[in-house]
């Protein structure tokens, strides 16, 4: 049983009234970036029609009123995540500005050569080539580790990765493709006791799975809104107190200074010293919305319906002759992405196929090609879902996939 | 519950699975005058193209590669279409298969073939580039001989 009423949710969702190719839309490509609730259009629309002016500059009242709300969602963001204080929240375009903030702030004021930054070779290509940039510009070594047959972290790899001179673990906590679900807190635990800073990039977590920043004890925490119900365009990064006051700015502009001088200047306070600018104000007040809506739902509840979901999609798959699954077979050990592979047909081929039966999945490599190389694929399907799902497309997903079968081989058959 | 059949074949016509199934000109040539790639990074694709020449004319081509169902048919049949076709011809050919692959209204007033079967790939903009994949190869490859010359 699903503690999530998810016929009352998908009438919150105006696109699932949709239909594709005459058919009622499955939307299974959540992972990519999720549909969004009435409530977030409506805030959008509500910002722009009765008070969009920028915001920390203005004295007039709509000016105030601006302000007012797009720090409330920074407090908001910061409850919900479990950090300890607001201006421990940096609001960016999305997680993969969030990790470059990081490498370029932090990173580049204190890394040296010979220095090491561990990652995985799970890793999206956001929390890749921001690294691969810095190690460039400053001479630091990047090192990876490695991953078992069921997509799982190989422990004993990271113990023997982090070394003395790792001065940063940047690691997923859940795989884009995988699914798997990492241990980032045991992470930070190990990290921490040889001196090396934890960045998270929650980016498939944040929205999926109760995550408390302070409870995870890491020192960075990236994640985006439009993958959690959010709109585009606006990214989080979360900061240990005291790294953001020490780091260097990242980009610089209006907004983020404090007293400007022809040559030189002085900063503002954080959180605003690395929002230079004018930011993205109505799509990060219309990410209070989103945050509110999840809350509603209650995070254990979504967790417990994608699991839920993800249990049955893995069985349903695992009956489809040809079908190979990538990842944890254990559903406490992954979340609801689930990426796959009919036989050798290109997942593409499989995509337009799904599509025409108004089935959407993401089919590619998901920005993570050194991962494809380790499973020995160059791309694959991945079906994911949030809380809008309900069973049954996972049946027309499978249907779609049967056909897909059916309709390659009984033609291969024939030539 | 009745649910309109998806139309697969309109894109995926008979020649385009044969030609995926059966490659046409899959052994490399011995002594190649060009070789040349393409490489699509989104999916994955990948094709490279082995021509000879007489002359002008190009009387060897081969293709290899993997990827999907339509990048590989389109590497194939573009062996059989420029076969013993001069340069300027093969280049002619590109560009009436890019037209044919950027506009859906379009129909060659010529015979094309086996080509006439990715027609259908137009009315999908994201598997253009599949389509496309060899022949902008092709198009690398004579650009680099005629460089060379």
């Amino acid at each position: 049983m699903s503690s999530i009423d998810v016929r009352r949710v998908r009438e919150d969702f105006p696109i699932l009234a949709r239909s594709v190719h005459g058919r009622p839309l499955v939307y299974l490509d959540n992972a990519a970036t999720t549909q969004k609730p009435r409530s977030v259009i409506d805030a959008l629309v509500h910002y722009y029609e009765n008070y969009n002016a920028n915001i920390h500059r203005g004295l007039h009242t709509l000016s105030e009123e601006a302000t007012a709300r797009y720090e409330e969602v920074r407090l908001k963001t910061a409850r919900f995540i479990g950090a300890p204080a607001s201006q421990s929240i940096v609001f960016t375009r999305n997680t993969t500005e969030a990790i470059n903030l990081v490498a370029h702030a932090w990173g580049r004021k204190y890394l040296r050569p010979g220095d090491e930054v561990l990652l995985t070779i799970m890793e999206h290509h956001s929390n890749l080539i921001p690294w691969q940039l810095l190690a460039r510009n400053t001479g630091a070594k990047l090192r990876f580790v490695d991953i078992d047959d069921e997509g799982r972290l190989l422990w004993d790899d990271f113990e023997r990765l982090l070394g003395p001179r790792t001065r940063l673990v940047s690691v997923t906590h859940m795989s884009n493709v995988l699914g798997t679900i990492n241990p980032v807190k045991d992470i930070a635990e190990l990290a921490h006791s040889r001196g090396a800073l934890v960045l998270v990039d929650g980016a498939q977590s944040v929205p999926h799975l109760p995550v408390d920043a302070g409870a995870l004890d890491c020192d960075f925490l990236a994640f985006s809104a439009h993958k959690m119900l959010g709109p585009t365009g606006v990214g989080v990064l979360y900061a240990r107190p005291g790294l953001l006051e020490e780091m260097d700015p990242f980009l610089g502009g209006g907004e983020m200074i404090s007293r400007v001088l022809l040559e030189e200047s002085t900063w503002n306070d954080v959180p605003w010293k690395y929002e230079a600018g004018t930011p993205n104000i109505a799509d990060v007040i219309a990410f209070g919305a989103a945050i509110e809506y999840l809350e509603g739902l209650g995070m254990d509840a979504v967790r417990a319906h994608e699991k839920e979901i993800t249990a049955y999609a893995l069985r349903a798959l695992a009956k489809v002759p040809q079908v190979v699954v990538y990842g944890p077979r254990d559903v406490d050990a992954r979340g609801g992405v689930v990426a796959f592979n009919l036989g050798d047909l290109h997942p593409h081929d499989l995509g337009t196929v799904l599509d025409r039966y108004g089935v959407a999945v993401r089919a590619g490599h998901h920005c993570a090609q050194p991962l494809m190389r380790r499973l020995g694929c160059v791309a694959t399907a991945r079906a994911s879902f949030y809380v809008y799902n309900r069973l049954d497309e996972v049946d027309a997903l499978v249907e779609g996939v049967a056909e897909a079968d059916r309709f390659f081989g009984h033609v291969t058959t024939r030539a | 519950m009745s649910l309109p059949e998806p139309e697969l074949d309109e894109l995926y016509r008979e020649l385009i699975l044969d030609h995926y199934r059966n490659p046409r000109n899959h052994t490399p040539l011995e002594s190649p005058a060009v070789v040349t790639e393409g490489y699509n990074p989104l999916c994955g694709d990948e094709v490279e193209l082995q021509l000879s020449f007489e002359g002008d004319v190009i009387s060897g081509v081969s293709f290899t590669g993997r990827g999907c169902s339509i990048s590989q048919a389109s590497g194939s049949m573009l062996t059989e279409a420029v076969k013993g076709k001069t340069a300027a011809q093969a280049r002619a050919l590109i560009a009436l298969f890019m037209r044919m692959m950027t506009d859906a209204e379009f129909v060659p007033e010529e015979d094309v073939g086996d080509l006439e079967a990715l027609q259908g790939v137009a009315k999908y903009p994201v598997r253009v580039k599949c389509a496309t994949l060899a022949w902008h190869a092709l198009q690398d490859g004579l650009d680099r001989r005629d460089g060379a010359a």
